[in-house]
Formats: C-alpha cells, sequence, structure tokens
C-alpha cells in the first residue's frame, strides 16, 4: 500500500488515485472505496460521482488551476496537487490559493515529484500530507519538514512575518 | 549597514546545514545530478568549464571591511588569491572544490554572508545604486527598501522554483546607476506631493537573448503595499510564465504576449486577496531598517581643500583622477571616491586578495569601514572627507589601483566569457585587453569623455553588452569565435537598447573597429556633446557605412 506523510507520521495512505483519462466503468466508485480522481474526470462525471463525496477527493496536475472547482472546495476531504517533477513551481502557489482564496480547511497533498528538499516549502505553502513517492525512501523524506524553523515573509501557516514578531 | 539579529543567524545556520546535508547525499549517490543542481545553484555554486564557480551574495553591494577581510582570506584559502566582482554585485570564485563548499559557506556566516539565491530559479539578490545614502539630490535612501525585500524574497517558500530567474532593482537616486529598468522587477522610489514615499513599478525588463526595456505597471504605489504587490506579481509570473523552453521563460516574455494591461489585471486580481493582508509593512520595520542605514556625523567642512587643491596643481595625475574617479557628496567637504578595477593588463572587476585588505583597510581608514560594489565592477568609498582624497590617492597608487578610467572607455564593463564560463561562445577578457592597450592614455581617453563600453561572451549578456553605448557581444560562426558590434545603448533612467551594426568582426579587428567608431565621433561631434548624443543625432547609418567602408 502507498505511504504518506501526515501529521509528520508515516502512515497508509488509504486512498486510491486514479490515472487521468480513466473512464468512469474502471473508476467504479463505491462507498468503501476511497477515490482521488482527476479534476477532469470531476468535471465530467460529477453527477455520478457526487453520489459518493465523502469518498471523493479531486487531484490537479500543475497547469490545471483549484478555481476550476465551481463548488465548494470544502466539500472534499482531500485536494491533492501534483509535482510532475520537482522543480515545477506552480503547485507551491496553487497551494497557497486553495488555502488564501478558495479557503479549504481539508486535507492539502503533495502528490508526485515529492522529496525531502522542497518539503519545508511545501509545509509552509499550506501542504497538509505528502505521497511518499515509490522507489523513494520515506526516512529521508519525514526528516525534511524542518529545515527552517522560520519564515521571513507571511506564509500561508504562519501568516504574520518576521517584522510583525520582531520585539 | 544592517546587522544580523538572532533570527537572521539561525537561518543562515539553518541554511548551512541543509546544504551541507544535500552535498552529502549528493556526493554518496542519494540525490541525481538533475536533483542536486538546483539545490547547488540557490546556493550559489555553478559547475563551470574548469571548475565550480561560486557566487557570494553582496546584498545590494555593501561590504564592510570585515566582510572584505574575509573575502580575501577566503580566496587565499579556497580558490586562487583572486575573485570577481559581478555585474550585479556579487563577488565570484572560480576555483572552490564542491566537497569544501559547506566550509566555506560556513566561514562566510562567519561575517553574515552567504550564497543563497545568488543563482538559479529563484529571486535573485537585489541591487540598488552605489551611492545610495550619498548622493546628492536623493529621492529616498534605496537601501533599506532593499534590506526589507532581501528578506521577503530570502526563502520565499512559494516562489523558489520559478519559471526562470528573477532580478529585482530599487533606485533612490537621480541618476540611475542600478539599470533599473532592465531587470524583472525595477523600483523606482518617488515623494508623492504629501511628501509619502511611493514606488514606481516598472517589470518585464531584462536582458539576455531577447533584451527589453520594463514597463511601467503601477505608478505610484505606497509603501505599506510594496510586499504584497510584489507577491501578486511573483505569483502570476509562478503560474503563467512559460516552462516549456527555458529562453521563452522570463517575465518579460510573458509580459509581451499578454500586454502589460491585461498582465496589470491578473496582478490586481491577485492582489486583491493579499492587499492589506499580515505581509502589510509596517512603519515600525520601516524605521527598524532605516536605523541600520543612517549617515555618519559629518564634520563641518567646506569642498574647496587647500592642500588638495596644492596637490592638484602639482600632480598631474592626482589631478586626473580627482577628475574622473570623484563623484559629488550630498554633504559639503565630503565625496565619494570610486576604485576603478580597469587597469590595463588584469581582468576587468577582478580583484586580489591582497588588493581586497588594502581596500578593506582604506574603507575602515577613510570612509566608515564600507564599501560597494558597482555594477560597472568597480568598488566605491562613499563616505569620504575631500581633506583625506590626496592620501587615498596616494595609498591607492601604491597597489595600482589608481586607474583614473572611471566612466572613459577603458572603465569597460566585461563577463568572465570563455576564459572561465562554459556558457560563453567566446573569450571576452583577452578582447577587453586588446581594446583597453589600444587607448591606455588619459588624455585620449578623457578626450573621448563619458562613454559605455559592455562587453559579454554570449547572448546571456551578463556584460549588459545591450545597453553600452558601445556593445559587443561574442558569436559563434561555425566553430569560430566572432564579435557582434552594436551602438546606442544606455542603461540610465533613459534606457536604450543598443543597436546591432551590421555583419561581425574576427577577434584582431576588434580594436580597430572601436576605434574607427570613436574617431567618426571625434570627426562630428559638436562642442562638447556625449558619444551617445551624438550617435543618436547622426544615426547608426553613417556608422555603419564608414565602419564597413573603409573595411571592404
Amino acid at each position: 500500500m502507498p505511504k504518506l506523510i501526515k501529521d509528520g507520521a508515516l502512515i497508509d495512505d488509504s486512498w486510491r488515485l486514479i490515472e487521468k483519462e480513466t473512464s468512469l466503468e474502471e473508476i467504479k466508485p463505491s462507498s468503501d472505496n476511497k477515490l482521488l480522481v482527476p479534476i477532469t474526470v470531476w468535471l465530467e462525471n460529477k453527477e455520478v460521482l457526487s453520489q459518493h463525496k465523502d469518498n471523493i477527493g479531486i487531484w490537479f496536475d500543475s497547469d490545471e488551476s483549484p478555481t476550476l472547482l465551481e463548488e465548494d472546495a470544502n466539500s472534499f476531504p482531500v485536494i491533492a496537487l501534483n509535482f510532475p517533477v520537482f522543480r515545477d513551481g506552480r503547485a507551491f502557489s496553487y497551494a497557497a490559493i486553495l488555502r488564501q482564496q478558495l479557503n479549504y480547511t481539508g486535507d492539502m497533498r503533495a502528490i508526485g515529484d515529492v522529496q525531502k528538499d522542497q518539503a519545508s516549502y511545501m509545509l509552509s505553502c499550506g501542504f497538509s500530507s505528502f505521497l511518499v513517492p515509490e522507489n523513494s525512501n520515506a526516512e529521508v523524506l519525514l526528516t525534511g519538514f524542518e529545515d527552517f524553523s522560520e519564515n521571513y515573509q507571511s506564509t500561508v501557516t504562519k501568516p504574520a512575518p518576521i517584522f510583525r514578531r520582531r520585539s | 549597514m544592517y546587522i544580523y539579529d538572532d533570527y537572521d543567524h539561525q537561518m543562515l545556520e539553518e541554511r548551512i546545514t541543509q546544504y551541507r546535508d544535500q552535498t552529502h547525499r549528493y556526493l554518496a549517490g542519494d540525490l541525481s545530478d538533475e536533483q542536486f543542481l538546483p539545490l547547488r545553484l540557490q546556493n550559489g555554486l555553478y559547475i563551470q568549464r574548469l571548475a565550480p564557480m561560486l557566487r557570494v551574495a553582496v546584498p545590494y553591494g555593501l561590504l564592510s571591511s570585515t566582510q572584505l577581510r574575509k573575502l580575501a582570506s577566503i580566496t587565499r584559502d579556497y580558490d586562487k588569491g583572486y575573485a570577481h566582482l559581478s555585474t550585479r554585485q556579487n563577488i565570484q570564485y572560480n576555483w572552490p572544490e564542491l566537497e569544501q563548499t559547506p566550509d566555506l559557506l560556513a566561514e562566510l556566516a562567519e561575517v553574515s554572508m552567504h550564497a543563497i539565491q545568488t543563482s538559479g530559479n529563484c529571486i535573485r539578490n537585489t541591487t540598488t545604486d552605489q551611492f545610495a545614502g550619498s548622493a546628492p539630490n536623493e529621492i529616498e535612501d534605496s537601501r533599506p527598501w532593499c534590506v526589507i525585500i532581501r528578506q521577503w524574497s530570502t526563502f520565499h517558500p512559494e516562489f523558489a522554483y520559478l519559471p526562470r530567474k528573477f532580478k529585482i532593482a530599487v533606485c533612490g537616486t537621480e541618476i540611475d546607476q542600478a539599470a533599473t529598468q532592465l531587470h524583472d522587477i525595477g523600483l523606482y522610489l518617488q515623494k508623492n506631493e504629501k511628501g509619502e514615499v511611493g514606488f514606481k513599478v516598472l517589470v518585464g525588463g531584462g536582458l539576455g537573448r531577447t533584451p527589453v526595456i520594463g514597463k511601467v505597471i503601477y505608478e505610484f504605489l505606497p509603501w505599506q503595499h510594496l510586499l504584497t504587490y510584489l507577491d501578486a506579481i511573483m505569483r502570476v509570473y509562478n503560474l503563467e510564465g512559460r516552462r516549456d523552453n527555458k529562453y521563452k521563460a522570463r517575465i518579460k516574455i510573458l509580459v509581451k504576449a499578454l500586454g502589460v494591461d491585461v498582465f496589470r489585471e491578473k496582478v490586481e486580481a491577485q492582489w486583491q486577496f493579499g492587499k492589506d493582508s499580515q505581509a502589510t509593512l509596517t512603519e515600525a520595520e520601516v524605521n527598524r531598517c532605516k536605523s541600520f542605514f543612517t549617515s555618519p556625523e559629518y564634520e563641518s567642512l567646506q569642498d574647496e581643500d587647500e592642500a588638495v587643491t596644492t596637490a592638484s596643481n602639482s600632480d598631474l595625475l592626482f589631478n586626473n583622477w580627482l577628475d574622473r574617479n570623484v563623484s559629488a557628496h550630498k554633504q559639503s567637504g565630503y565625496s565619494i571616491v570610486t576604485i576603478c578595477l580597469k587597469g590595463t593588463g588584469a581582468a576587468p572587476g577582478d580583484i586580489t586578495d591582497r588588493q581586497m585588505e588594502f581596500v578593506a583597510d582604506l574603507a575602515e581608514r577613510y570612509s566608515q569601514s564600507e564599501l560597494r560594489i558597482t555594477h560597472e565592477q568597480n568598488l566605491t568609498l562613499a563616505e569620504v572627507r575631500i581633506k583625506d582624497l590626496y592620501e587615498i590617492y596616494k595609498a591607492c597608487k601604491t597597489e595600482s589601483l589608481a586607474t583614473p578610467y572611471l566612466g572613459l572607455l577603458n572603465d569597460l564593463v566585461c563577463c568572465p566569457g570563455g576564459d572561465f564560463c562554459s556558457l560563453a561562445n567566446a573569450k571576452s577578457i583577452p578582447i577587453a585587453e586588446a581594446i583597453q592597450r589600444r587607448f591606455d592614455d588619459f588624455d585620449r581617453l578623457n578626450e573621448i569623455g563619458d562613454i559605455t563600453l559592455n562587453m559579454s561572451g554570449c547572448m546571456n549578456a551578463c556584460g549588459h553588452h545591450h545597453v553600452g553605448n558601445i556593445g559587443i557581444i561574442g558569436v559563434d560562426k561555425k566553430g569560430a569565435e566572432f564579435y557582434q558590434v552594436a551602438l546606442g545603448g544606455d542603461a540610465g533612467r533613459e534606457a536604450k537598447l543598443a543597436k546591432i551594426l551590421g555583419p561581425s568582426f574576427s577577434q584582431e579587428e576588434i580594436p580597430d573597429v572601436i576605434e574607427k567608431i570613436i574617431q567618426i565621433y571625434l570627426d562630428e561631434r559638436q562642442s562638447d556633446e556625449k558619444f551617445i548624443d551624438a550617435f543618436y543625432r547622426l544615426g547608426i547609418d553613417l556608422f555603419k557605412e564608414r565602419v564597413y567602408a573603409e573595411a571592404d
């Protein structure tokens, strides 16, 4: 089973990640199957999928904006943002938009090329869980979240920049 | 200057620990070349033609004597006894070993220095005018604002993996020596009729393959909103800047594609969410940053100093140096001295460990223990008593640092080129030297007068060739090194891009070509018309005709 880092701990991931271009028949939504579906699949099959809404999460690729969600983002327990490659930094901004503009309070997940060296920045942008890539050392990734104890600037997790906290 | 507090020290320590671990994992084979690349770049480390190159950040070019001495000792311990001043006011080492870089960075941290974000696709070191705080008729001292931008941009979690590099310049002086309009974001400090401070914001300027002068996106941004507005610009760029082609990934391409009005609307839309948030600047923070840049207690002195006048009457070389390398200061009895690192025979912008220590001592004795690196690759002492000028000149002379060529043809700007850089198409240092040898005579240079000559070894334009009055760029022509010449560039408040004169020249032809261009100017100029003004009056066709006609 894929591994997930959440709240600083390594746990099993109970969500099944659905690839892009998957048909509804292949997905088989049901009440005992938690599915992370691509935004495009959600938009095309909204009526059927919304019958299982507690078990549906949405994932966005780095060229898809979470503002595509017309309804309240908060109706989804999980929203995932993909890093197709670690140096594609768009998901950092989309994460901030989800938290700050769409006021998303659920579990925001980083998926794709999630590496230790970007982990602390992901955390600061509001990601709350991290899918451990296949063939990746989860123990190493776990150590990446506390590289920095402070942020100079206003961030999602610490909206007050240092200059408002300096005595 | 800005003094690090506990927060700054702590974050710097954490960064070194992080980078040490990354280097260790790379050397152990746990990080691939591809994974390590942006990590080392964001710590200043390039892999160059012959060895790694480490670019050390000098925030807005400002250094203390203590810092410069440390930089000197590092050139001895980790390098070959010299360093290079870059056109972005930074310092570069050419020969450090990868394995040693974490230790080198730890040494820098001892004097509150680092190489953070001096490279890579992130927000780079903020630059400004080297006369900030000392220039006459200054609108507003840019240095406190540079500190504010430095802190905001350092380890910004949202903007560390941008489509491409991102450079910000701030200018508060009457004359713009920071090439502000050629930056991804250019900020001109302004005051409104109530005396309140704000910024004229330009976006999408830059050199490189596609040179563009920045466009105004905001006429007067009140200072409180500086950071939230910058966040909004960065967010639009991070999301919409092209990532499919690195040559089209800079913000200038996005601004051009959208048009500045559409780009502005997108920024406004993002800004509505961040405006008035906690990222809004406070008066307390601005005052705190300003408190690091107060002027020294000036003595009551006159501009006229008898001893200096007497010396300048009897020592012709000193008189030349006074004319060229000494600039007016806001305070009577004081002046700004620039040490020109363009002596013939030394690579432009190179400085030895011994010269660094000498300049550090000089600054300590005569200029508040501070100095500034200029984007023209020279060193400025900004708080000098006029009565000390002769002593300073004589001391500089003993170290071959009294070259009186500031702002003249031989004070050329030049990248390291093909001798060092793996990106370069052609060498630049030998061409610079050939030009300098051809013109190495003060009277002749002085007769030509104010002119800028900028040279890059490739289209990446580190030598700012697009904005030189004369620009030279190295090109690859079927495996051979050739040079294109362009005329009419200007990096100041009336920024202009140089126009290509015509087909390229061989290395050997360049000094003759420059000589011809200069001769056309001398033949045609009216009274004390500067080169750039004469060029625009005469037009490029006249230059083209005469330069190529004689070559046939």
